[in-house]
């Protein structure tokens, strides 16, 4: 028996690659959806407090699972897999997960990772006190000392909530002001328990079975110190998850995807959106902006105009 | 129907550590997302394995000697006791087949 040829699927169960779902099958594309149980970075959220149209407190999780339902609705299948890479056939694509899927167009919505800081200590120590989650760790050093390592939107909103628990937070970032949106570091400069190392980059992360402390330098007098600490907090940006598609598209040097304004990639017939693409911003919004835009790329790719 | 137990610390000794099969114990609280995202690859993972392999959940709030006993400081943190002793240990949200690979099956 032949096997089935989707028109498309869309590999990555996050914000971007559901949107792209509930587009695409409102257009009448008939679409699968490929990703492993979970769902993504936003799930891990604890609170998403600037996706429009939620006042009130919405989990990255529950956020997710609302999207999932509505492209189920209109439609979306979606299979529950692990894909490993994206082959090119003659005029179609062969994804190989768990099970193998032949499609005409593929929406790559892989998402990203947080980046490693890439320090002596970091991944001896993850677990005992190097961590990339706030939320999940954040208990575990009540009325202790941490150190949150980054100077965006994350990091700030994460330091500011280890310090409701612990008994001191200290930011340390490597330039000399935050990238954060200034509401975040008001909050930041008004909190008490919060102090400040800027220009001061993470050299060594030390200890003994489990985390003591951290060397510090400060970034134009070499000067270096050693701040002892119960935990490190890692948020220096992210990592885009674009290894099953490397040999197959054109990436940035970071591994973010290159596309056009219509989210089409190098190679005709793939698509990409969300975390995963080359993109200045990497929000649940600009997520499912991308997505709405990919599937609609997708739709002209397969009806071209007569 | 769940197939993965909650245990607390009182039943560790005769669920975990007198146990003959491996046990994987599966660190979590309430409170932290990809404990949650974790649930069901565990669960999925569990009624695939059958007896091969026991998985039980151990909260953390609700245990913090046990937490404190085998030094968990982030979870979901899952740890492979065979025979009474911790043969693999893994921190994070791992995927099935991450898990997998992990524990050699």
């Amino acid at each position: 028996m032949a096997q089935e040829l989707y028109p498309l699927l869309i590999i990555g169960g996050g914000p971007a690659g559901l949107t792209a779902g509930i587009y695409s099958c409102r257009s009448g594309i008939r679409t699968l959806l490929v990703a492993p149980i979970g769902g993504g970075l936003a799930s891990s959220a604890d609170r998403v407090e600037n996706y429009p149209g939620f006042p009130e407190e919405i989990s990255g999780m529950d956020l997710v699972q609302r999207m999932k339902e509505q492209a189920e609705k209109f439609g979306l299948e979606v299979q529950y897999g692990q894909v490993q890479k994206v082959l090119k056939e003659k005029n179609y694509f062969r994804v190989l997960a768990e099970d193998t899927f032949l499609a005409r167009a593929v929406i790559v919505a892989t998402g990203a990772e947080p980046s490693k800081l890439g320090v002596p200590g970091e991944n001896e120590f993850r677990g005992r006190g190097v961590s990339y989650c706030a939320t999940c760790d954040g208990p575990f050093f009540r009325d202790k000392s941490v150190v949150v390592v980054g100077g965006g939107d994350s990091a700030l909103q994460e330091a500011l909530y280890l310090a409701r628990m612990v008994k001191d937070v200290t930011i340390v970032h490597r330039r000399d002001h935050f990238r954060a949106a200034q509401y975040l570091q008001e909050m930041v400069k008004s909190t008490e328990n919060i102090s400040l190392k800027l220009s001061f980059t993470l050299s060594a992360i030390k200890g003994q079975e489990k985390v003591k402390g951290v060397v510090l330098k400060h970034k134009t007098t070499d000067f270096e110190e050693f701040l002892p600490t119960d935990a490190v907090f890692i948020y220096v940006g992210l990592r885009p998850n674009s290894e099953i598609v490397k040999e197959l598209v054109k990436t940035d040097e970071r591994g973010g995807i290159l596309t056009d304004e219509l989210m089409r990639t190098s190679q005709e017939g793939i698509f990409a959106c969300g975390d995963v693409r080359a993109t200045p911003l990497r929000q649940i919004i600009t997520a499912c902006s991308d997505g709405a835009i990919a599937a609609i790329s997708v739709y002209d790719y397969l009806n071209p105009e007569k | 129907m769940s197939e993965i137990k909650e245990i607390s610390a009182n039943e560790f000794d005769s669920e975990v550590l007198s146990s003959e099969t491996p046990v994987l114990v599966d660190f979590w609280a309430p409170w932290c997302a990809p404990c949650r995202m974790q649930a069901p690859v565990l669960e999925k993972l569990a009624w695939e394995l059958g007896d091969k392999l026991k998985i039980v959940k151990v909260n953390t709030d609700e245990n913090p000697e046990l937490a404190e006993q085998y030094q968990i400081f982030s979870i979901p943190n899952m740890l492979l006791f065979n025979g009474g002793k911790i043969e693999t240990q893994f921190v994070g949200y791992h995927s099935e087949k991450e898990i997998k690979a992990k524990l050699n099956l």
